[in-house]
């Protein structure tokens, strides 16, 4: 019978290696034997200690991340994109697998079976010499070298060894060079046109000779020591540092240390005498080796590609995790993680500009909303953006708004791939709802406003709570002073928020117990979320409203605004915005825990202190409630 | 019960179909996890049920979240009715080299596929229709077969504040984009098929994240 599907399935393989060294016939026998698999976001395959399958896999779609574990120490070690081929530890052997693989984001994976796969490989050596490779560099750490190096012994050419034991430098390739005639101040504007701090001094036949770096500038030019039409040779360092293509992190560390520079020019053989190939910085191996939020954020701001800035949110979280076992102030860390968000979003929307076919027409802003506006957005979470762009006229209205769109789409397309969910109420920049003029934006607002319903308080917990991350100030100021003003002419839209804010009652019940979801699956969980993190966020917000407070978003930090405004409650603010920052490490813990947003809580795997600490929280939560209600009359409105 | 209620009508109906019938006698609902589906497309001359004619079914089964590509049914069927107007969208053209059965010996290897699997399709009344057009021609009864409408289904999934921007109407390619399920092999009936079981997978994902899902609920219209 015809197999159109394995057809298809054949077709896609034989794009990648090493299907593409299987004859069509062959490959078609191991297509009509794959499983086809659906995975969600933090599904796993394998894990770290299973007994091998009996399947080896292929990405089809999606993205399957390969973490090592061992004590604690969590390791991303690679993330495998469409077309490639893991989890090879059953072609080699029965021993179980050393690495977990997970999929980063909806995927969806081909099983292949191992027998029908090692039939139709097995003499082929091209084939075997590939899939050594790919297995060496995905266990690529110290502790695989002594398992890869038993393995392979036989296989690998001798300084491969190097590769298996550290992994290969990732250096820049084509890096920034000028002629050795060129002058300081042209090499200068070069420099800070890529914003980087070293160039490269070539050769006719583009050999390093020589290097001129920031400090060059600063002592030998910015001093008056030389005029800034100098040629370059006269004040670059000279011979440079080189090494080889191919070298390692340890190898690049090793011979900047000895040298002393910061700066290693990688050449076709290592010498000065071959064409430049690359230059690998000290960052490049601080990026490789260490994890601190100047050398992310650094990072992120020179990345070319969304893949960059996937692997920077993912150090991101390592860090994290560090901070909370640490027990750094949750704030700081709330501060460092909100910077390193916005920084991603910034970096996104940058790489998105460059895409369009055009800058853009005219200013705008992008607006992050809900958690991430309010920078408590801790952990991956949905993304909730929006764009505001300037006023323009009639005829120019649709063009423009499909720049913004399409700018919006773009955007939010690359935040997902980082990790940032898609909003499930699709609130996000690239929905026409959602990308708007100012003076849209503000007859939006305003509607919200004055003629507040069920909806427009469902997303006022969103739109309200919104942060400028990219584009010009001044739109955001327009819309906000109109808030403010319509504010002031009613009092309804406050009634409707107070109501909202205090609809979750204390999560404590009559038997001082927990209120528990009762609901199917999670009826031994706690949501955290909306039972004590979100009556905190509306009662903040709402207090903050009414007060005329702006800038202020995030919820801690209102609170403690209020405690300022208003003495006689001091206390009690006081202690929502200690209650909010607990509740969030919390939720924090619980998600690096449990590889989600962290907004179910397992009551059994609390001890006895942690669940007195959160209940300590409640009770501000209580009483604020009760402020509320008071002031905003609410008795006879609920 | 079943034979019984067979005997009062005293109608002898061949094995393939008792077989089929029996598949259904002690049906449990299993867990969804547990449960087999079949999503399946049809290609076909036309939209009428009464005088349009089926020229091909796709199939794939799946338990869980795996798709095994050695059990998947592709089946072409040999046809005298013939309507020049759809030929373009599904080329399966009368008479060329494809290997093809007859409507009969469709329906048997099509009901020993499927037995009493949930199934799956997009637009599931008009498949449904068509299939039991044929099987009515040969005699037999309608399917048994509880049937999920993918966009039915996707619908549900869709945030509350969306409520009112629902479409009673989502093409196979709307949800392929909405859910972000690559296109190939668009129109043929193994393909659709294909398709289909994805739209259905990562539909069922989204509404798992919110809920403990029932079958009720998954399929309720």
């Amino acid at each position: 019978m015809k197999n159109s599907i394995a057809e298809r399935v054949g077709d896609f393989l034989k794009r990648y290696p090493p299907f593409n060294l299987i004859k069509p016939t062959l490959l078609f026998d191991i297509a009509s034997q794959v499983t086809i698999t659906y995975l969600e976001k933090g599904n796993t395959i394998f894990q770290k200690g299973d007994t091998s399958h009996e399947f080896i896999y292929v990405v089809r779609d999606g993205g399957i991340g390969i973490h090592y574990d061992n004590g604690g120490i969590h390791d991303i070690l690679n993330i495998h994109d469409k077309g490639d081929i893991f989890g090879l530890q059953p072609l080699i052997s029965k021993d179980p697998y050393q690495v977990t693989a997970t999929a980063n984001e909806e995927s969806i994976v081909y099983s292949i079976p191992v027998d029908i796969f090692q039939r139709v490989t097995d003499n082929n050596a091209k084939i075997q010499k590939y899939l050594i490779t790919v297995f060496a560099s995905n266990i690529d750490a110290p502790y695989s070298a002594e398992i890869a190096g038993k393995i392979f012994v036989d296989y690998l050419p001798n300084q491969a060894q190097d590769l298996v034991n550290f992994q290969t430098a990732n250096y820049t390739k084509n890096p920034i060079t000028c002629d050795e005639d060129s002058t300081v101040q042209r090499a200068a504007i070069k420099m800070s046109l890529h914003k980087i701090g070293c160039i490269i001094v070539v050769d006719k036949s583009k050999n390093p000779v020589g290097i001129i770096t920031n400090s060059d500038i600063k002592n030998k030019i910015a001093t008056g020591l030389f005029p800034i039409n100098t040629a370059v040779n006269k004040i670059m360092s000279s011979p440079v540092i080189t090494g080889k293509k191919g070298l390692t992190v340890a190898e690049g560390q090793l011979l900047m240390i000895k040298n002393t520079i910061g700066h290693l020019c990688i050449t076709k053989d290592g010498t000065v005498n071959t064409k430049l190939v690359g230059v690998l910085t000290h960052h490049d191996v601080l990026t490789s080796l260490g994890n601190s939020p100047t050398v992310i954020l650094k990072e992120i701001k020179r990345a070319k590609r969304t893949r960059r800035l996937r692997s920077a949110r993912l150090k991101a979280n390592v860090l994290l995790k560090r901070y909370l076992e640490q027990n750094i102030p949750i704030s700081h860390s709330i501060k460092i993680i909100s910077q390193v968000n916005d920084a991603i979003t910034t970096r996104a929307i940058e790489l998105a500009i460059k895409k369009m076919d055009a800058p853009p027409p005219v200013l705008f802003s992008w607006l992050s909303l809900g958690s991430q506006g309010r920078h408590e957005q801790l952990l991956f979470t949905d993304q909730d953006n929006a764009i505001v762009f300037e006023n323009v006229n009639e005829s120019t209205y649709q063009d423009t708004k499909s720049y913004f769109l399409k700018l919006g789409q773009l955007v939010t397309s690359a935040l997902n791939k980082v990790g940032f969910e898609y909003c499930e109420a699709d609130m996000m920049a690239s929905n026409p709802a959602w990308c708007k003029s100012l003076s849209e934006w503000q007859t939006q607002f305003k509607h919200w406003i004055l003629k507040p319903d069920e909806k427009a308080i469902l997303l006022s917990s969103i739109f309200f709570d919104y942060n400028c991350v990219y584009g010009d100030k001044m739109l955001i100021s327009s819309l906000t002073n109109t808030i403010y003003d319509t504010l002031a002419e009613t009092s309804l839209f406050f009634k409707f928020l107070g109501r909202d804010a205090v609809k979750s009652p204390s999560p404590l019940g009559f038997f001082r117990q927990f209120l528990i979801e009762k609901t199917g699956e999670q009826k031994e969980l706690f949501n955290i979320k909306s039972r004590a993190v979100m009556p905190l966020v509306d009662a903040g917000r709402l207090l903050v409203l009414s007060k005329q407070v702006r800038d202020v978003n995030n919820t801690a930090e209102r609170f403690e605004k209020l405690a300022e405004l208003e003495p006689e409650n001091k206390e009690l603010y006081n202690s929502c915005s200690y209650a909010f920052k607990a509740l969030l490490k919390f939720k924090t813990k619980q998600g690096l825990q449990n590889g989600d947003s962290g907004k179910l809580i397992d009551l059994e795997t609390l001890n006895k202190e942690e669940k007195l600490k959160l209940r300590r929280c409640f009770k501000p939560i209580q009483e604020v409630q009760e402020v509320l209600k008071i002031r905003f009359d609410l008795k006879n409105f609920i | 019960m079943v034979f019984n209620w067979f005997q009062k009508k005293k109608k002898s109906y061949p094995d393939f179909w008792e077989t089929y019938l029996s598949s259904f006698k002690d049906h449990e609902k299993q867990a969804i996890p547990e449960t087999r589906f079949v999503a399946f497309d049809t290609e076909t001359t036309g939209f009428d049920s009464k005088k349009d004619r089926i020229l091909s079914i796709g199939a794939v089964a799946f338990k869980g979240k795996s798709i095994p590509v050695n059990n998947t049914l592709e089946l072409y069927l040999k046809q005298d009715v013939f309507n020049p107007k759809t030929v373009e969208i599904h080329e399966i053209i009368k008479n060329n080299k494809l290997e093809k059965v007859t409507e009969l010996e469709a329906i048997k290897i099509f009901l020993d596929y499927i037995k009493d699997a949930v199934l799956i399709a997009h637009h599931a009344k008009f498949d449904q229709r068509m299939m039991n057009a044929m099987l009515a021609r040969h005699g037999l009864g309608e399917l048994k077969n509880e049937c999920i409408d993918t966009g039915t289904l996707f619908n549900k999934s869709k945030h509350i504040i969306y409520k009112e921007n629902l479409k009673d109407h989502y093409s196979l390619d709307d949800l392929c984009t909405e859910l972000n399920v690559a296109v190939t092999d668009r129109h043929t009936a193994s393909g659709d098929a294909l398709i289909t079981a994805f739209v259905f997978l990562k539909t069922l994902a989204r509404l798992d994240k919110r809920k403990h899902l029932q079958w009720e609920y998954l399929l309720s219209r």
